[in-house]
């Protein structure tokens, strides 16, 4: 069984793992972090993104063995202590959720989306959303959380 | 959904990767394995071994050589997007920003993805119409072929067995030479139902090559020799452009369909998005 | 009373655990020795199981159990709604085995059960079970299934009609103002397929402990007592007393999750077998085939209109398929959840509705977000655009020509349909004015006459709706035949420290009940949001409830709890009283304060709080504790209504739709917190517009789905939206205490003809004289129907 050693929200940790493990079931049975979700089986609906090496990438399409030697945030690990993140914070201020499954998965992505397009418009979230599948909100809420969030980076960045 | 029991292994060298594809012949190649994983997980494909090749340095590259752009074969669709030696080259852009998704592109190949030879995926209208060649590494040792010769099928290319691609070559364009993709997508998988990458080089006023290349619509990406025909020593004008977009899809091909797109409305689809690819790359749109 | 939180968009209290992923769903509890099920399913719509050997698996490494039919299959899950034949007769009601053992009857079919040490072997062993099956013809569309000779879903249900029904006038009259219209109006057409796709799949796990004798069962679902009692009474015969059902939090629901479930009984069963907890999580493609589906009607629809463009008459045959199997709420959602919706808002004299339900080799049909009445809306509002066109007049006079006009339900009686209902209040004008103001509906028709002439071609339409929410009288639908009254329970506790729990038979699944519910809570007692807690989604904390559906949980949950609310502030007025040494007559609660009125002496509710519980100085006759349980049966449904707009841009080179933009403006009654009705409004909009453009189960001739994944079930993504432009007028219900009708549905049961009737329309300014195209409006068909 192949060994691996990743850093996830800055704890290491080494394992062995089956060849065919998931990296979305490393995380959320062995690590027990169950704020990644499981929504589909076709890479579709993105509930399980996660930042590998700093990019957002979809945990339920790849093996834990292929993130041996990375570094992983996941949801548990976005706020700093107690501080939100903007985008966390973006999504309780303006209602970016309902029942809570996709979140997880919406904000990883919306943060990758932030990483290299600081100010998107309207036009530029909901096209960086398109991995992301939402059925409660419409999206209309979602793309003003990220609005939120741009905006205040922004102003602490000034 | 869970894959059916297989071993793992990281190679270190393409040496490497081939002499245990050698060894293994139920290995798989794995490099971002958004297309393999999602097979496995679905037991609709099931090797004894994964071999990851996505780590090796000499693989994952991309390099202006004067003449040529290379990129190495396990560079994602995010590294070529983001690399400055292919920004003008448009249809290179706007494909690979239409493929699957940021996540997807996060760590999906091209190498992987033209292995793959999924007869939707974007990257081979593009690399038919900018007339790129795909370096491959095998048992055998090293061989060039040509984009044209090498998506023969139905998830069917000319690579030999115990074979990978290293690395896809790419010519720079010439004075006059412009670019365009245009996708008509599957509003589900965002696959292509009909994408056209095209090449057009005006000289004077004139059309004097052009590549008009679609995907989506057979059952490989192919040159449609007659849209191009139809445009050398032609004005560039919408009229030209709407006449050649016209030949499109026809002839001896066979088209796909799907519960999305019959036959008759993909070919129907083919003739507009030629004629807007070909507007885009000539600055008609 | 305070007046603080009631009508304001306070932030959710529920989010923080959800957006640091610390939200607990089913699929994240680990229990100890926990083992894990796969569920081996039928590869064909329609079979005849000659064997199954399970030996071979049995042997394989990590197996603990295999349950097949042979075991578990006399147990079977029942239908909580009877609905009779036109006749009398009673409805037919086959089995619904936990397993299968004799013949499957959809793709999905359960047939074995393999529980193991972990899912990867419990999946690894179901592949080695090895079934022969004789594969039967199939039928799958319903109008078809009742032709002589087709293929029998059950072999004792004749021409597989589960029941014919008719709602309305009689035939005749309807018949008789048919004939006398000078313009009739007919509409063949598909309400199609859907499938719910809540983003959290369903989940259980079954624990059995054999000290206390006891099972807990953890479950995704809508409604936990539900469930618990339909498991206990009519699955399994376990006594309720000793059955825990917990739902932690869902991830979405939508309906699918209201019904009870084979697997829900299976993990309970198994988990009592072996001793030990048995996980089971569906996967996506497992929800494609087994959660409950949505809509599926074929319907044939005329309305007449005199020569002036009243409607005279509205005449309907529709064939409903509810699948192969009988649904918890199926045989209701096309007949009183959608029949008796057929008036609209219009004064329609004479309505007939013919509907026959019939059993098909597909997945079970049963309510999914609007249930019943996004179909009567579709149809209704399709017939006033569509006639619109074809008479020659504008759609929005039609509708203003043919309203019932605004009654309040207090000073002015409610509206008596000839569909059963009587309609609560409403302003149905004020809703399309205020939508066409929006819209500036001059400036759009000419823009769209100048788009005519170019590639992009524009389109709008409307939709007036109607619903019946916050269901329901227990005593009308038990005249209907549910099996189940639906009040609802609100227990308030409160503690000796004047905190406050609540304790809901609502269940959240996005909906923000902690934050609602907290708000009318902290503003009937005037105290702080944060000393309160809503408790819900447990069987042994909360006595007793019906759950969440239907638009229901503020209406009816929400006002259980204002009952026990006011019976709290009754008995803290006597202790009060006491203390103060005043008749209980002169005290008055305002803002937390007991107060003899007109003086400054008082006691605020902490202390009466403490009072109740260290009762030293008390009344005599009077009960310590201050702690009050309320059962809440509404005396009427609310009636929710409103107006959507759609403007679409149609490309005429591909077909290709594009909503550019959308105006709802929807009248819930009063509102509590405008962020969370909005919310429920955009969600709603965007799974009625994705019927309407995108989303449909398709079966092929074998009863396979074709596009059962999201790599081929379009679901709607952020790019296909606009903004959307939402807009409220209050009409309160007259007759529950918070004044409020239900906003959960309210944006999927509008949408949908609004965006059909917008691209028929676009399709009109250019003379493409189509009656319809099926949904959903995929390019293709929209390309095809500008080819004719």
């Amino acid at each position: 069984m192949p060994k691996i050693t990743v850093t996830v929200n800055g704890t290491s940790h080494t394992s062995e793992v089956e060849g065919r493990l998931l990296l979305v079931h490393y995380l959320r049975d062995t690590l027990h972090l169950t704020g990644t979700h499981v929504g589909c089986d076709t890479s579709s609906c993105g509930a399980c993104t996660i930042h590998l090496d700093g990019k957002a990438v979809k945990s339920c399409s790849m093996l834990a063995a292929q993130a041996d030697g990375s570094t992983i945030t996941t949801i548990e690990g976005l706020a700093t202590g107690n501080e939100l993140h903007p985008l966390q914070e973006g999504f309780k201020e303006e209602h970016g959720l309902q029942c809570g499954f996709c979140t997880p998965g919406m904000i990883m992505c919306a943060a990758d989306l932030l990483s290299h397009n600081p100010n998107p418009s309207e036009q530029e979230i909901r096209e960086g959303l398109e991995g992301n599948i939402c059925r409660c909100t419409g999206y209309h809420n979602i793309v003003r959380a990220i609005q939120y969030a741009a905006n205040k980076s922004l102003v602490v960045s000034e | 959904m869970i894959p059916s029991s297989v071993d793992y292994t990281r190679a270190s060298s393409v040496t490497e990767a081939i002499r245990l594809l050698t060894d293994n012949p139920d290995a798989k190649i794995l490099a971002g394995g958004h297309s393999l994983i999602p097979a496995m997980k679905l037991r609709l494909n099931a090797p004894s071994l994964l071999i990851d090749i996505a780590r090796i340095p000499e693989l994952r590259f991309i390099s202006d050589e004067g003449d040529k752009v290379v990129i190495g074969a396990a560079s994602t669709h995010h590294d070529i997007i983001s690399n400055e030696a292919v920004q003008d080259m448009k249809a290179m852009i706007e494909a690979g920003e239409l493929i699957g998704d940021t996540q997807v592109r996060n760590m999906g190949t091209l190498g992987g993805s033209i292995a793959h030879a999924d007869p939707s995926a974007d990257w081979p209208a593009v690399l038919l119409a900018l007339g790129a060649s795909i370096q491959v590494q095998g048992p055998n040792g090293e061989r060039s072929i040509a984009a044209n010769e090498f998506f023969l099928g139905f998830f069917m290319t000319a690579l030999d067995e115990g074979e990978i691609v290293t690395a896809i070559h790419i010519p720079k364009l010439a004075e006059g030479q412009q670019t365009a993709y245009r996708k008509f997508m599957q509003p589900a998988s965002r696959f292509a139902i009909v994408g056209c990458g095209v090449s057009v080089t005006v000289e004077g006023g004139l059309i004097k090559d052009a590549k008009v290349a679609f995907t989506g619509v057979s059952d490989a990406a192919f040159l449609d020799e007659g849209v191009a025909a139809a445009l050398i020593e032609q004005p560039v004008t919408l009229e030209t452009i709407e006449a050649a977009a016209n030949a499109a899809a026809e002839g001896d091909i066979h088209i796909n369909e799907d519960h999305f797109s019959s036959q008759a409305y993909r070919k129907h689809l083919a003739k507009v998005y030629a004629k807007r690819a070909l507007a885009g790359a000539c600055g008609l749109d | 009373m305070s007046n603080k939180f009631i009508g304001k968009s306070v932030k959710r209290v529920e989010d923080k655990r959800f957006i640091t992923g610390r939200g607990r769903y089913t699929d994240d509890i680990v229990l100890p020795g926990m083992t894990y099920a796969y569920i081996l399913r039928s590869p064909y719509a329609h079979a005849r199981i000659k064997s199954i050997d399970t030996s071979a698996a049995e042997a394989m490494e990590g197996v603990v159990t295999i349950m097949t039919g042979e075991e578990v299959g006399h147990y079977g899950v029942p239908c909580g709604w009877q609905v009779n034949f036109k006749n009398g007769d009673t409805m037919k009601e086959p089995p619904h085995p936990l397993l299968v053992k004799d013949k499957v009857r959809h793709v999905g079919d359960a047939v074995a059960m393999v529980v193991a040490e972990s899912r990867e072997l419990a999946q690894d062993a179901a592949e080695a079970i090895i079934i022969d099956y004789e594969v039967l013809p199939a039928v799958i569309d319903a109008s078809k299934a009742v032709e002589e000779g087709a293929p029998l879903v059950h072999e004792d249900v004749p021409n597989n009609i589960c029941f014919d029904w008719e709602i309305g006038n009689p035939k005749e009259e309807v018949d008789a103002a048919m004939a006398s219209a000078s313009h009739i109006t007919t509409l063949e057409f598909v309400n199609q397929r859907l499938a719910p796709n809540a983003m959290e799949p369903r989940s259980y796990i079954g624990q059995y402990d054999s000290v206390y004798d006891k099972y807990t069962l953890y479950t995704s679902t809508q409604n936990p007592h539900l469930i618990r009692l339909l498991m206990c009474a009519f699955v399994l015969g376990l006594p309720e007393h000793k059955v825990r059902v917990v739902g932690p939090d869902v991830g979405g629901g939508f309906g699918s999750k209201i019904y009870h479930y084979t697997e829900e009984a299976l993990v309970t069963l198994a988990s009592k077998k072996i001793g030990r907890p048995v996980k089971w999580t569906e996967t996506r493609s497992e929800a494609f085939l087994t959660d409950a589906h949505g809509r599926d009607h074929v319907t044939k629809a005329e309305m007449g209109f005199d020569a002036d463009g009243k409607i005279v008459g509205l005449r309907i045959k529709t064939f409903a398929n509810l699948g192969a199997y009988l649904s918890t709420f199926s045989t209701a959602v096309p007949t009183y959840l959608h029949g008796t919706l057929l008036q609209g808002l219009y004064t329609t004299p004479k309505i007939h509705l013919d509907m026959t339900c019939v059993f098909t080799n597909t997945t079970a049909v049963d309510a999914y977000r609007g249930a019943g009445r996004p179909e009567a809306t579709y149809l209704l509002e399709r017939l006033l655009d569509l006639s619109a066109l074809e008479m020659g007049v504008d759609p929005t006079e039609l509708r203003l020509k043919n309203f019932i006009p605004a009654f309040d339900g207090v000073t002015q009686p409610g509206y008596q349909t000839n569909v059963a209902l009587q309609y609560d209040s409403g302003n149905y004008h004020g809703v399309l004015q205020r939508g066409l103001e929006m819209l500036g509906y001059e400036d759009f028709r000419k823009a769209q006459a100048e788009a005519a002439t170019t590639n992009k071609l524009l389109g709008v339409g409307f939709s007036t709706y109607i619903e019946a929410c916050g269901i329901a009288p227990s005593a009308v639908v038990g005249s209907l035949g549910a099996r189940a009254g639906l009040y609802e329970v609100g227990q308030v506790r409160v503690q000796p420290t004047g905190k406050v729990s609540v304790f809901t038979g609502a269940h959240s699944h996005g909906q923000g009940h902690e934050t609602t519910f907290a708000q009318v809570v902290a503003d009937r007692l005037g105290i702080p949001m944060e000393d309160v807690d809503i408790v819900h989604g447990d069987s042994d904390t909360v006595a007793f409830g019906m759950g969440t559906y239907g638009s229901r949980s503020l209406a009816v949950g929400g006002s259980a709890i204002v009952k026990s609310l006011d019976k709290i502030i009754e008995k803290g007025a006597k202790i009060a009283a006491h203390k103060l040494e005043c008749s209980v007559d002169d005290i008055e609660f305002i803002d937390g304060k007991f107060t003899v009125k007109g003086t400054d002496k008082s006691l605020g509710f902490g202390d009466i709080a403490l009072t109740a519980y260290v009762p030293h100085v008390y009344p005599a006759n009077l009960e310590p504790g201050l702690d009050f349980s309320s059962f809440y049966d509404p005396t009427n449904f609310t009636y929710p209504f409103g107006c959507h707009i759609a403007v679409v841009e149609v490309d005429k080179e591909t077909g290709t739709t594009k909503i550019k933009r959308f105006i709802a403006v929807d009248d819930v009654g009063n509102v509590i917190n405008p962020m969370i009705v909005d919310g429920q409004i955009h969600g709603g909009l965007a799974q009625g517009i994705g019927q309407a453009l995108f989303e449909g189960v398709e079966y092929d001739e074998n009863g396979q789905i074709i596009n059962a994944s999201y790599m081929d079930y379009t679901m709607p993504r952020a790019d296909d939206f606009p903004m959307f432009e939402l807009d409220r007028q209050v009409t309160p219900c007259p007759h529950n205490p918070l004044g409020v009708k239900g906003a959960g549905e309210a944006g999927c049961i509008g949408s949908t003809p609004a965006v059909t009737n917008a691209v028929i329309d676009a399709l009109w300014s250019v003379g493409h004289k189509v009656k319809d195209i099926r949904m959903p409006l995929t390019s293709e068909r929209v390309w095809r129907a500008m080819q004719s």
